[in-house]
């Protein structure tokens, strides 16, 4: 019988060991997979959107007026066809997936951050800190959140980052909820108590003991936001008030597209096609992450 | 059970007022002064300007218009238009159920369509049809809508000319609205080929908001399907020699039903949003685009009942949504 | 596939109208929803087209597809000598629609004249806050309140009109929408069943056509009325159909849903053009898109600076960039369209080198200035960012810095005004009246100074000659003054007058006796469709 030498994975971290677990789960769901291989690919093209896209975005070309796709009849330079004041759709749409990844993180950045603090002092504290918080949640649930993000655009005005924070402010009950009542799940629970009899203050208790334990909801809410995000994000550029033109917003290129659906498909397809391309990997990703991190809701 | 309903009832009134105070403080730091937009390039003076402020009360302290504001809702009085300057309510009573009927069309499209799929995909776990059905969903629900609704038309309306592009009904059908339904008045008013041309114009629309809600309730009866399926009760009542179907149809589905009630009410809010969209790119004379109308005019009056009444009416539905919950869970009913 | 959509469309409507003994029917794809039936509260085009137009008449109208005018409700008109006393002799035997909510018991006189325009002015008339928020707008910005001094009734077909100053204009104002005649009869008859506000939901008029009903945000639809003073029309029934995005409506006129529509984008113009089936009418519209300088902030009080910088503007830049070919240049502050319009002015060359020696000889060097820049569209305007930019290259080319400036509408409009803005302003003007004291005094006359004349200028030549022109009664006199007062303007060069929009409308070639009309409104009085 030979001895075995110790192999480094006997040594792993309690946290290494669940992050193996973890990804065994995650890599059984094929779709998770390819959806994060799609998202990571968004996340490189966003990156160095510069340095792979043909033309600059906002060129205008006029010459090549609604020129379609190279395929379709159209010229070889123009992979995807031009829009109708001639710019190249292929680099736009290149360059706009940096304005979807931007929104879709600081948006959940925002939310996450605020989510998370309002829901832990709703849960910890309980009595009337809670009931307010709950009660303004509701409030901001009330309304659809699409019209709420339109009348919050509107009073900032319209633009990028006022779009952004608008969103963010929507989709925050969300995680406000969540955290609460994952931290009121463990409120009850025997490490909690104890770290409260060994002294610790409210601080150290939300965050380093608490927190930690609710951390699986919260991140697949996080990738449902983040879609979300980049959705409300681009209705409201289609409705002219989120990213003004000539910014290559996917949704903003929807707007300006509308008038020619019936005479240049191309200008009105591919920019939502990227959105929905974009959408469906990162609500693969978040499928895979739910069944990953809690199998007991597996579904498949 | 009454005690319940009890409980229920009171959470709405200082949700209410929250609406209330929302609605007005929004409308009050929206930028723009519509005194200033009304008059244009044409400018006006300011005797003018202050005639027309106080005419539509806009210099009187904020607490006094906030007070004015609520005794006008509880009679009625929801403000007056700046634009067309008729009340408010009566727009809204007017366009309201233009939305309502496609909301409704959407909703049974999605629950007639998705449901079944749902129970489908999970009786029939695994396979292709679960694989597509399931796939087709989560497409569904990643797309913008309006990018859908768009595209719809470019197929159905442009190349094939199935479909027409915009409107309620066919310009060639007049008849007085009686319900502001525009399929109920087309039966009522015995035209022939009304009805047709109301349902031929609500096709398209109808698919473009309710794909959403469609692929959410096929995904959520599916899992809640898929947990009472495994249920202990369930193979018991399989052992005992019941047939599949009723297996399927009477137990298990009841029991499923919680879940996806509660969904079907979560997309009504969902609805709503939708609504907008699908309203502005088909040119659908509802709420969504009255809002939107409103918003870019700075028509106060309009946004501001436009946001109390919309989430009034989400209020009153997920109310109901709540008590049909509460009928279909005994838990709940006998607490 | 759109040749057999279209076949089964006009089969389809054919089959449907057949049954009604052949009616005749114009389907109008209008841009918006009227904002109510009754036009004197209101100001957008879009509400006068569903209105005034269709419904009502004026005392005097404008002719068609001009901005003078003619008699309308009113037979003849005379002026006292002191230009003081306007007396009308009405039309005789007109009569008021009969309607399913109405029906007239006699035909219009005098009393229905007096109280169309007493509501408006009398703030104790029962009718003069009849809905709430009703606020009488054109009768207000003309100032008819202030000019007015008492309207006679003489007899049943005689009204006198008093005013407190010669005012030439005050015609041109009676053919505005504001001023169009309803019925006293069927206002009493709401009084009395306690109904008022259905005065501007169920209109009652002498037009060539009456209301039949209106599906908000939808369709309304109108019927020939067939005692109309004017001749019966040539179509039966009228429906605008409301399609709120240009693309939709140019799709439904290609695909002959409806047979005329206001509007296209300007993208749509080379494919509406191109089809056989389909004419697009043109005309400059009644507008000026303009640069006001500040003349009373130095270096702009000199003249020579002015006309310097008005030399460097490419204007056929902006107007490819900014206009996309929906725009022509302006050379005088009022539109071609408009009765004593100077052709014989020369424009200000373009001709940078020209500008910067001026600007040197005028003693100006590293000049920079602020541009103010609209945030929205307006129809002399469609996009006043870019044109700012575009400005601001021109600018520097001859070696002036510009800024440019821009906030929230309503504080634009605001602060733009102010004797002491700082810089040059971007801004226009749709004229009300066809007249051009609508213009020429509003906007730079020295009474305006502080609010409308965004210039702050005031000329003693120019305003003399426009001051005389609007108590002349004497049209040809009139147009000689406005005349020179243009001459004065170019040489003076207060703004730099950029362009006036091109106003198009396509239709179908079956449409006959359709004229576009200089001030924007939509009229289908004589419009006839051939088989």
């Amino acid at each position: 019988m030979t001895e075995r030498a110790p192999a480094a994975t006997d040594t792993l971290s309690p946290r290494g060991a669940m992050l193996r677990e973890f990804w065994y789960y995650f890599s059984m769901n094929r779709g998770a997979v390819i959806g994060l291989v799609v998202f990571i690919g968004l996340v490189v093209t966003a990156l160095v959107a510069p340095l792979i896209a043909p033309h600059s975005p906002i060129q205008q070309y006029r010459d090549a007026l609604l020129v379609p796709p190279s395929w379709a009849g159209g010229r070889p330079e123009f992979f995807l066809g031009t829009d109708p004041v001639g710019r190249d759709i292929f680099s736009r749409l290149i360059h706009g997936a940096r304005f979807s990844m931007l929104i879709g993180t600081v948006v959940v950045i925002i939310s996450l951050t605020t989510g998370i603090i309002l829901g832990l002092l709703a849960g910890y504290f309980r009595g009337w800190v809670d009931t307010v918080l709950m009660r303004v949640m509701d409030l901001i649930l009330a309304f659809p959140s699409l019209l709420l993000a339109l009348v919050l655009v509107a009073i900032l005005g319209p633009g990028l980052i006022n779009t952004m924070i608008a969103i963010a402010l929507v989709l925050q009950p969300h995680f406000v909820r969540l955290t609460r009542s994952a931290v009121l799940g463990e409120m009850g629970k025997e490490y909690v108590i104890s770290s409260k009899v060994a002294g610790a203050g409210h601080v150290r208790q939300m965050f380093r003991t608490i927190l930690p334990n609710c951390l699986a909801p919260l991140i697949v809410q996080a990738t449902l936001s983040f879609s979300s995000a980049i959705l409300d994000a681009a209705a409201l550029g289609f409705l002219g008030l989120g990213a003004q033109p000539p910014t290559p917003e996917w949704g903003t290129m929807l707007a300006e597209a509308r008038q020619f659906i019936l005479r240049a498909w191309w200008v009105v397809t591919f920019p939502g096609l990227a959105i929905l391309i974009t959408v469906l990997a990162i609500n693969l990703v978040g499928d895979g992450l739910r069944d990953a991190l809690d199998p007991k809701l597996k579904r498949s | 059970m009454l005690h319940f309903l009890f409980r229920r009832f009171a959470v709405v009134i200082p949700t209410f007022i929250g609406i209330t105070i929302v609605a007005f403080a929004f409308v009050r730091v929206l930028p723009g002064d519509p005194v200033l937009l009304l008059a244009g390039e044409r400018g006006v003076s300011p005797e003018r300007y202050q005639m027309l402020m106080a005419q539509f009360g806009f210099d009187r302290p904020i607490w006094e218009q906030y007070w004015d504001y609520l005794a006008g809702i509880f009679q009625g009085d929801f403000g007056t238009s700046i634009s067309t300057k008729r009340p408010v309510i009566r727009d809204f009573l007017t366009l309201f159920p233009a939305t309502v009927e496609l909301s409704l069309f959407a909703t049974l499209f999605a629950v007639l369509v998705g449901v079944p799929a749902g129970i489908l995909a999970a009786v029939r776990r695994g396979s292709w049809f679960d694989q597509i059905t399931m796939g087709t969903a989560l497409v569904g629900y990643s797309m913008p809508i309006f990018w859908l609704g768009l595209l719809l038309i470019i197929l159905f309306s442009g190349v094939l000319g199935w479909t027409p592009v915009s409107g309620r009904i066919s310009l060639m059908y007049f008849f007085p609205p009686v319900t502001g339904f525009m399929t109920i008045d087309a039966v009522l008013s015995g035209q022939r080929g009304a009805l047709q041309s109301a349902l031929h114009h609500l096709l398209l629309p109808t698919v473009t908001l309710g794909t959403i809600p469609l692929a959410v309730i096929a995904r959520q009866t599916r899992s809640a399907m898929l947990e009472v399926l495994g249920d202990d009760y369930v193979r018991t009542a399989r052992s005992k020699g019941l047939s599949p179907l009723r297996v399927i149809g009477l137990h298990a589905f009841r029991n499923a039903l919680i879940p996806v009630v509660t969904t079907i009410g979560l997309q009504v809010g969902v609805m709503m949003a939708g609504a907008i969209l699908t309203e502005t790119i088909f040119s659908w004379p509802g709420i969504g685009k009255w809002m939107i109308d409103a918003i870019s005019r700075r028509d106060y009056p309009v946004v501001q009942a436009g946001l109390l009444l919309i989430a009034v009416v989400i209020m009153f539905v997920n109310l109901f949504v709540d008590l049909l919950y509460g009928l279909i869970n005994p838990r709940i009913r006998h607490q | 596939m759109k040749l057999m959509k279209t076949l089964l469309t006009a089969t389809a409507f054919a089959a449907v109208l057949s049954g009604s003994a052949y009616a005749k029917t114009l389907v109008y794809c209008s841009e918006g929803s009227p904002e109510g039936f009754d036009p004197a509260p209101y100001t957008a085009g879009t509400t006068f087209d569903a209105s005034s137009r269709p419904v009502y008449n004026r005392l005097v109208q404008f002719k068609k597809g001009s901005s003078e005018t003619e008699p309308g409700l009113a037979e003849s008109y005379e002026v006292s000598a002191d230009g003081l006393e306007y007396t009308f002799k009405l039309r005789q035997g007109v009569k008021f629609h009969t309607t399913d909510w109405f029906t007239p018991t006699r035909e219009f006189n005098a009393d229905d004249v007096v109280f169309s325009f007493a509501r408006q002015w009398k703030a104790d008339h029962p009718w003069h806050a009849y809905s709430a928020g009703i606020s009488w707008e054109y009768f207000n910005s003309m100032s008819m309140g202030d000019l007015l001094k008492d309207i006679v009734k003489v007899d049943d077909y005689t009204v006198k009109f008093v005013l407190n100053r010669p005012e030439a204009p005050f015609i041109a104002n009676l053919a505005m929408d504001f001023a169009s005649i309803l019925s006293k009869e069927y206002a009493d008859q709401l009084e009395a069943a306690g109904t008022k506000d259905l005065l501007n939901t169920q209109p009652v008029g002498t037009g060539p056509f009456q209301f039949v009903n209106y599906q908000q945000d939808a369709v309304i639809r109108y019927a020939s009325f067939d005692d109309y003073w004017g001749g019966v029309q040539p179509i039966d029934d009228l429906i605008f159909a409301i399609t709120t995005d240009g693309a939709v409506r140019a799709q439904k006129l290609q695909a002959g849903e409806c047979q005329v529509m206001p509007y296209p984008n300007p993208a749509d113009l080379d494919m509406l053009r191109a089809d056989p089936n389909l004419t697009v009418m043109e005309q400059e519209g009644l507008n000026v898109g303009y640069l006001a300088y500040n003349t009373q902030m130095p270096p702009f009080d000199k003249a020579e600076v002015r006309k310097a910088l008005n030399m460097a503007i490419n204007k056929q830049a902006i107007l490819d960039a900014v206009f996309q070919g929906a725009g022509v240049a302006a050379k005088n502050p009022i539109p071609p369209t408009m009765w004593s319009y100077n052709g014989a002015i020369q424009d200000d060359p373009y001709d940078p080198e020209a500008a910067k020696k001026m600007l040197a000889d005028a003693g100006v060097a590293d000049l920079s200035m602020k541009l103010w820049a609209m945030p929205v569209a307006r129809p002399y305007n469609p996009d006043a960012r870019r044109m700012a930019e575009l400005l601001q290259a021109d600018f520097a080319a001859v070696g002036v810095t510009a800024e440019i400036v821009s906030m929230e509408w309503g504080e634009y409009l605001a602060q733009s005004s102010a004797v002491d803005r700082d810089g040059a302003v971007l801004l226009g003007w749709t004229g009300d009246n066809g007249d051009p004291d609508n213009f020429l005094a509003v906007l730079l006359g020295c009474d305006a100074v502080g609010s409308a004349n965004r210039a702050q200028w005031c000329n003693e030549e120019f305003d003399g000659l426009i001051q005389k022109a609007k108590v002349t009664a004497d049209q040809a006199e009139r147009t000689k003054l406005y005349e020179e007062a243009q001459v004065v303007f170019k040489r003076e060069a207060p703004w730099a007058t950029i362009a006036h929009s091109v106003v198009f409308m396509p239709m179908s070639k079956k449409v006959t006796g359709y004229v576009m009309d200089p001030k924007g409104t939509h009229a289908f009085d004589g419009v006839d469709i051939a088989e």
